[in-house]
């Protein structure tokens, strides 16, 4: 993990995430550091993927500001807020592939859109793409041909087609089998070390937290807003309340320590 | 972005220096290879990065493409050589071994893909008879009263095939009237016959037209719908939760949505009928002179209630099809999302196509009839 003295890549600040008259949570107020495996975690419902949305600027906040490198991207142009968002990966939770491409035509084409490189080349990085995540030669297959855990990485190998400095999962090991879920934690690990990745996972996955997060955050649906923040294994030994021991140690015993 | 290489005792070293970003084209190793090819035997190669400025994934993938030519030219790769971090990316690229992922298709020959063809439009049929009974049997177990139905969603699909589909129907039935009278306009004026116009079109409109062109109207609308909803359905797998709960999705899902279109589609018929006649009245009063009660007069005489019923006939014809035929669709999709895109163009397609086939078939059935 990088010193705390350089600066946030992403910040929250008494933000308020809403619909409508319907209060989701409030008072977020957190900062997620250059290099750092960045969990969200909480039960079902609790705005975990709500909230991811506000980071990456597909929602905004109904209160409060979300910074991107210190600048709110609620008052860029949409020029600068583009820009802003082509360093920024997502990983969908229903791993959004775009079902009538095959994966090299998934993969090729922010890089298409996005840099000036030619055919062969683009061919060349979407190879490699597919090789970090393990799909090797799989280059002419569609979606629908490959099986689950494969779709989850392909979607990974799209969404670092563009080397993002910040990347976000959304429910990576869901709907994965244990063993495909700790690859692709191993996967996440591998990528952070070795590109210096900022990473930031939603997830209820405790095993997936426990592996790969170096902070985790807790959103308690009952009081909307969070109340825990830190590494997770501290959390685990001595949490803060109720709620994230149940949550932490998968139980409805009522004697926290 | 540039590359070095050079060869010492044995070894090729492969040397990367200055930045490496994604907006410039990427060496080829192949060509930087062999352009400094030595004369003794090359068993291994190597990296040097001392002078090696930025770099994102232009260079990765050169790494591994030059791993993958050590590889396929029995040289040991000396990852150990590269940075750390570059090094744990190349050994990520490597971790999965290559798989066979050729899959066995011969193209077929002309006789093959004729026979599959001729087995696919048998299956059609077969498929669409079996369809067709099931639905029979369900309906009849309905109106029988020995079987149950959904009746909110015959109101729902009752609803949507009905009043919401006035507004379509009014423009093109209108519209539709003024066309066939203008065309007979020009004709008849050249015999002095005008006054025959609304002749024309109320027969038109009552015996052929108004049933058809509501009937495609309503393919486009009602059959696309009920392919795309019932296609989403079986696509999220819900129609495979109704037979575990051994509930028949034919009665649930199908029996009501089509009994809606064929109560739908008569009234619809009728009311298209009507302003078809008014939209042709509007061009025997403006350009043919003819007055109302001339229009209406010439009208009544020669048009009998058997027009009427022959095309109140025919909605009903329509209105199965259309329920049908976008029914069967949605419940023969695939199982990927672009399925239930194929599955409404099938509908609309299929619907159209024996619309107008059951139309030329009542036409000469009613013609041998004498009806």
């Amino acid at each position: 993990m990088s010193p705390p003295e350089s600066p946030p890549v992403i910040s929250a600040e008494d933000l308020l995430l809403a619909f409508g008259s319907f209060v989701v949570m409030r008072d977020l107020t957190f900062d997620i550091h250059p290099g750092e495996i960045f969990a969200i975690m909480g039960g079902s419902g609790s705005g975990k993927s709500t909230l991811l949305k506000h980071l990456i600027g597909l929602m905004e906040p109904s209160a409060g500001t979300v910074r991107v490198r210190g600048r709110d991207l609620w008052t860029l142009s949409d020029a600068e807020r583009a820009a802003m968002l082509r360093d920024m990966g997502v990983l969908y939770q229903e791993d959004a592939l775009w079902s009538t491409m095959t994966l090299a035509e998934n993969v090729a084409l922010p890089l298409e859109e996005h840099t000036a490189l030619s055919d062969t080349d683009i061919q060349r990085i979407v190879s490699l793409k597919l090789a970090l995540v393990g799909l090797r030669g799989f280059e002419d297959f569609s979606p629908h041909e490959i099986s689950g855990g494969m779709q989850k990485r392909a979607a990974l190998a799209r969404a670092i087609a563009l080397d993002p400095d910040v990347l976000f999962f959304d429910e990576p090991t869901s709907g994965l089998d244990p063993l495909s879920a700790r690859r692709l934690d191993d996967l996440v690990l591998q990528l952070r070390d070795s590109l210096g990745t900022t990473i930031i996972v939603v997830s209820h996955d405790l095993e997936s937290i426990f592996t790969v997060a170096d902070r985790a955050l807790y959103l308690d649906i009952e009081t909307k807003t969070m109340t825990a923040l830190g590494p997770p294994t501290e959390l685990r030994r001595n949490p803060p309340n109720q709620q994230v021991y149940q949550f932490l140690t998968r139980s409805l015993d009522a004697d926290s320590p | 972005m540039q590359v070095d290489t050079r060869y010492t005792d044995g070894t090729l070293v492969v040397r990367p220096t200055g930045d490496w970003t994604l907006d410039r084209p990427l060496p080829d190793i192949q060509a930087v290879a062999v352009s400094a090819a030595p004369s003794s035997p090359v068993h291994a190669v190597a990296f040097d990065t001392s002078d090696l400025g930025d770099w994102d994934s232009s260079l990765v993938a050169f790494l591994y493409e030059t791993v993958e030519y050590g590889r396929a030219h029995d040289l040991e790769v000396q990852t150990d050589t590269l940075p750390a971090s570059l090094a744990r990316l190349v050994s990520l690229s490597q971790a999965v071994p290559e798989q066979d992922t050729t899959r066995t298709e011969a193209p077929p020959s002309v006789l093959t893909r004729l026979g599959t063809w001729g087995l696919a439009g048998y299956d059609e049929v077969r498929g669409f008879v079996r369809f067709l009974g099931q639905a029979v049997r369900s309906l009849a177990a309905v109106l029988t009263g020995r079987g149950r139905m959904r009746w909110r969603t015959f109101g729902v699909a009752l609803q949507s095939s009905t009043a919401s589909a006035l507004p379509i129907v009014t423009v093109i039935s209108l519209l539709v009237g003024l066309i066939i009278a203008f065309l007979g306009a020009v004709v008849l004026r050249r015999f002095g016959a005008e006054y025959f116009v609304s002749y024309l079109v109320s027969y038109g409109m009552l015996r052929e037209l108004g049933a058809l062109m509501t009937a495609i109207i309503m393919t486009g609308r009602t059959g696309a719908a009920f392919a795309a909803e019932l296609g989403s359905m079986k696509v999220g797998e819900e129609i495979d939760a109704l037979e575990t709960f051994g509930i028949s999705p034919i009665d649930f899902l199908v029996t009501p949505r089509i009994l809606a279109v064929v109560v739908a589609l008569p009234m619809l018929t009728l009311y298209a009928d009507l302003l078809g006649i008014l939209g042709g009245m509007a061009v025997a009063v403006t350009m043919l002179d003819l007055t109302t009660t001339q229009f209406l007069t010439g009208l009544l005489e020669p048009v009998v209630l058997s027009d009427g019923l022959i095309g109140l006939f025919k909605a009903v014809v329509y209105g199965s099809i259309i329920g049908l035929a976008g029914c069967m669709r949605g419940m023969q999709t695939g199982d990927d999302a672009s399925a239930v895109g194929s599955a409404t163009t099938s509908a609309v397609v299929t619907g159209i196509i024996l619309i107008v086939l059951a139309n030329a078939i009542i036409d000469w059935g009613a013609a041998v009839l004498q009806f």
